[in-house]
């Protein structure tokens, strides 16, 4: 078998045939990634023992009480609760936390049969979008080792476009889960706000972050957004809705289906190839029946802005509870209380999480407030009505997901206007809080994937999965 | 000069619910430290608030009571500060939507006749936890955090300034006191931390207000009129003087019986309060509110009102009885022990009252208990009232009954039958131990019938004697008359 190669269905397939056992499975995966992890590092930890563990509880499960994804390889993000094991979100502060309980999104990862593999590396507590900023240091490119594998999701991406796994958890604050994935060539998926339940993921944004899926292929990240979707009655936002069964509308077609190219992602700032790649895929879901049309969302241009008051503003409240009290890192240079906090956060958290718990602080004070995070939330709510008018005439939005192709380690590093730029298509999705998947588009001629986005409206990862899987199709026969 | 002093009171009580405001841990008073906590209020990474229901309505039932408006749709907010006792680094509490608002509490007020003060606004929030401080000792040297408290529900209820002298603070927090407590919405136990209260206090000879200080640590509703009355007089005199009260927050020293400055304006926190993404805008129907108004239990001057009517008590006996809803709810259930055929409804009543007054008053004041875990139930003590009534017992002996019913937290029968102590109310029996004694006092029989009628006494205290004072006095002596006379 190839494994580094197959899909989770083929795997699950082959798992369900008999021809491989869980076991086997495992010892091929941790083959994989000791082959792979000197070159891109995309995880901080392995869970090794308790991988092989888990598979042999999983071969004592009969047959037909099985779940769907029974002996089948994952990864989750640093920033997802497992009950016994570390989570530190790739900081200083947390270490040596352990979760003493396991996140209501990875509990249904295992109860789906998956054994969860290691956690991966991420950008300090989902800041950033190239991996960089980790205690661990970074994560690079499988594609291109010069290059960032993206972020905050870049270990979650590269360990799924590597071959280490099939399959993998990220979360999505301003597009941590689709700017990885177009940057590694795979699919990246955001569900609508309130999808998939936040116990347990650590908090960067609490109105804006959601659990999402980073697969090798469309129909996978299906399957694993079904597993993971669903109320939660310890997540007061997670919605009381049927979940459909994703993978029944991934081979649907687009015949008959509405398609918008909103003209304010498609000007400055754009690669060339990006925008070629992106229309000409487009012109050929045209041929395969989907209409397609030009729409406008006018307030587009403030997103960043917007994104970068509301963001941090929740950021410096939920990061406040990391003060060296109760668990992970505390200072010893204190001598007082004051010093306590100053010193622990000081020491605990790195530059780019330090500058926005100061822009969040800032915008939140007295006298700024109304100026900053109440214009923003203003903001926010016209984006959001540019969507809910965009939905009434088309069923899935198409754009980039990046400006870019991945770049170059350190590029950016010293310009945080230019990282924060990288996720200027993804970022207004969150704020809408709409589903939204990263698919690839083809590659540059330097052989670096390109990343198309669907977003779809609130509650229909149904048509972003049908134009996303059209989408694969095109590029496959291309191929 | 003649000074106006204007006082405004912010006060938390504690939602009565069996578990916290956001989390299902155990909101119990004294448990062992740290062991009512979970990921969500010890504010582990990733763990996310879920709202108490039942927080929710015992909140609506305060506002209500308390006369204010409960709004269909409020929203949390998050309080940023750091503490070592807080551990999100914010609390969860209500700023611009509160749950209600514009409500108010009347009460009597010394001599000066219903006192209405307004209510600015109420809110859902949760308690911090509580820190332990061992400076300098073994094994531990520094302080540890129990929280065991952090996250139990607390309603913050402001008052308008409409409060006018200290005494009238302790009158206001006594009336809130007692309405909550007959919502049935919070305990308001000031010693267990269940009702605090922070006071805003300024004075001025103008019409116009004067600058306001806060006054924090106040632990008792004489600590907070003491303080109020102490910062009265402080502001005053730095007015006299020519000085200037400046805008701050002090402290109470109950030791020294002073404020002490803690923190100025320019040093306050700045809360950065921001809508609580976590939990989504609270909905509270109309229907809700309806249901709760009709549940609603009597209030405390209504109950008043009630009893005098219903039992004719006097106002003063009425008023100490509904000081608090457990005594209250004691009396009536006494009052309703009454056998209706054998005893008239308002001697009855009025006999309970002053029992409960009086005699159990004094033996739960001596013993530290509250009434609702009075040793004598109140079928007990209305049992021991029946008796008095039915002549079974005299006065003198029931109160040696009830302290030991009170002391052994046992009933009226049992002490009368392990004492033998019934009253000998049978002519029969009494008739024989008068013969006797008046047989054994020949001389003293003598000197009766020449005239000396004093000596009635000295027989009557024989037969108390023999009969180990179970005998009604009053009974004795007509039985003395009359054999003395039969004999003549």
């Amino acid at each position: 078998m190839n494994y580094p190669l197959m899909t989770a269905l083929e795997l699950r397939d082959m798992l369900a045939r008999g021809d491989v056992s869980p076991s086997e499975i495992v010892r091929i995966a941790f083959a994989e990634i000791e082959k792979q992890e000197p070159r891109i590092h995309a995880f901080v930890e392995v869970f090794t023992d308790r991988a092989v563990e888990r598979a042999n509880e999983l071969e004592q499960i009969p047959k037909e009480k099985r779940g769907p994804l029974w002996g089948v390889p994952v990864a989750i993000k640093d920033n997802l609760c497992l009950s016994g094991k570390s989570t530190t979100c790739a900081s200083k502060i947390l270490e040596g936390f352990v979760a003493p309980y396991t996140a209501t999104a990875v509990k249904a990862l295992e109860e789906a049969g998956t054994i969860i593999i290691g956690r991966t590396n991420m950008d300090e507590f989902a800041m950033g979008s190239s991996c960089e900023h980790s205690i661990y240091g970074q994560t690079r490119n499988p594609w291109k080792e010069e290059c960032v594998p993206g972020g905050s999701s870049g270990g979650s991406a590269a360990a799924v476009a590597s071959g280490e796994v099939p399959l993998a958890l990220g979360s999505d604050t301003g597009g941590s889960i689709r700017q990885p994935a177009a940057f590694c060539g795979a699919v990246g998926l955001k569900p609508t706000y309130g999808r998939v339940s936040r116990y347990g993921l650590v908090a960067f944004a609490s109105s804006l972050d959601q659990i999402g899926p980073i697969a090798r292929n469309v129909g996978d990240a299906a399957l694993l957004l079904k597993v993971i979707s669903g109320h939660d009655q310890y997540d007061s936002t997670s919605l009381d809705v049927p979940v459909d069964d994703f993978s029944d509308s991934v081979g649907a077609g687009v015949r008959g289906m509405k398609i918008g190219l909103p003209q304010e992602y498609f000007g400055q700032g754009l690669d060339t190839i990006i925008k070629e790649r992106i229309l000409s895929t487009v012109k050929n879901l045209e041929e395969m029946g989907a209409g397609v049309e030009e729409i406008s969302l006018p307030h587009t241009d403030y997103a960043v802005a917007t994104y970068y008051i509301i963001a941090p503003s929740e950021a410096s409240a939920n990061l406040a509870r990391f003060d060296g009290i109760k668990y992970g890192w505390r200072s010893t240079q204190a001598r007082d209380l004051r010093e306590q906090y100053a010193e622990t956060r000081g020491e605990g958290f790195g530059i780019e999480v330090k500058r926005r718990i100061m822009l969040g602080t800032y915008a939140l004070s007295a006298g700024y407030y109304d100026a900053y995070y109440l214009k923003a939330q203003k903001v926010r709510t016209l984006i959001m009505k540019d969507f809910h008018n965009a939905f009434k005439k088309v069923d899935a939005i198409i754009t980039p997901t990046t400006p870019t192709t991945a770049f170059r380690l350190g590029e950016k590093l010293s310009d945080p206007l230019q990282m924060y730029l990288a996720d200027v298509f993804t970022i207004p999705v969150n704020l809408a809080g709409l589903p939204a998947v990263s698919v690839p588009a083809g590659w540059t001629e330097q052989c670096m994937p390109i990343g198309l986005q669907v977003i779809g409206p609130a509650l229909k990862e149904s048509n972003i999965l049908k134009v996303a899987r059209a989408v694969e199709q095109i590029i496959q026969t291309k191929k | 000069m003649n000074y106006r002093t204007v006082i405004g009171l912010e006060v938390h009580v504690q939602l009565k619910t069996k578990s916290k405001c956001f989390c299902s841990c155990s909101s119990e008073y004294g448990a062992e430290p740290n062991t009512n906590i979970c990921p969500v209020c010890c504010g582990m990474p990733g763990a996310l608030p879920v709202l108490n229901r039942q927080a929710v309505e015992l909140a609506v039932k305060a506002a209500r009571a308390l006369n204010c408006t409960v709004k269909e749709r409020s929203i949390f907010a998050r309080k940023n500060y750091f503490y070592p006792d807080l551990p999100k680094g914010y609390q969860i509490s209500q700023y611009e939507l509160p749950l209600a608002v514009q409500g108010w509490v009347e009460f009597d007020s010394d001599g000066k006749g219903t006192k209405r003060v307004r209510i600015t606004r109420a809110h859902l929030e949760e308690d911090a936890g509580k820190l332990l401080h061992f400076i300098g000792t073994t094994p531990v040297d520094g302080s540890l955090v129990d929280m065991n408290r952090c996250g139990v529900p607390l309603l913050e209820i402001v008052s308008e300034p409409d409060i006018t002298s200290p005494s009238e603070a302790h009158e206001y927090l006594a009336a809130l006191k007692e309405i909550l407590q007959y919502a049935g919405v919070s305990d308001c136990d000031m010693e267990k931390g269940s009702l605090r209260c922070d006071a805003n206090v300024s004075v001025s000879a103008t019409d116009e207000l004067g600058t306001r200080s806060e006054i924090k640590n106040m632990n008792s509703f004489r600590a907070v009129e003491k303080a109020l009355a102490y910062e009265v007089k402080r502001q005053s005199s730095l007015l006299e003087d020519g000085q200037k009260v400046i805008q701050e927050t002090r402290l109470w020293d109950e030791t020294t019986l002073k404020t002490y400055s803690m923190r100025t304006k320019e040093e306050a926190h700045d809360y950065r309060y921001f809508p609580e993404p976590d939990l989504v805008p609270l909905v509270i129907e109309k229907e809700l509110v309806a249901r709760l108004d009709r549940e609603m239990a009597e209030l405390p001057r209504m109950r008043r009102a009630r009893l005098i009517a219903q039992f004719g008590l006097s106002e003063y006996d009425a008023r100490v009885i509904t000081q608090d809803r457990y005594g209250a709810d004691y009396y009536e259930r006494a009052v309703a022990c009454r056998p209706p055929k054998a005893v008239d409804l308002k001697q009855f009543a009025k006999s309970i009252a002053n029992w409960v007054t009086v005699e159990l008053a004094g033996c739960l004041n001596k013993a530290k208990i509250s009434i609702e875990a009075s040793p004598v139930p109140p079928e007990n003590l209305a049992r021991l009232v029946e008796l008095i009534f039915r002549g079974e017992i005299s006065g003198k002996m029931a109160k040696e009954v009830f302290a030991e019913m009170f002391g052994n937290a046992t009933t009226v029968d049992k002490v009368i039958s392990k004492r033998g102590l019934k009253q000998i109310s049978d002519e029969g029996a009494l008739s024989k131990i008068v013969e006797s004694v008046l047989l054994n006092s020949q001389n003293i029989v003598e000197k009766y019938r020449n005239g000396n009628e004093k000596v009635l006494g000295f027989l009557v205290g024989q037969v108390m004697k023999q009969t180990n004072g179970q005998a009604d006095p009053k009974q004795v002596n007509q039985l003395l008359h009359k054999k003395l006379s039969k004999s003549e």
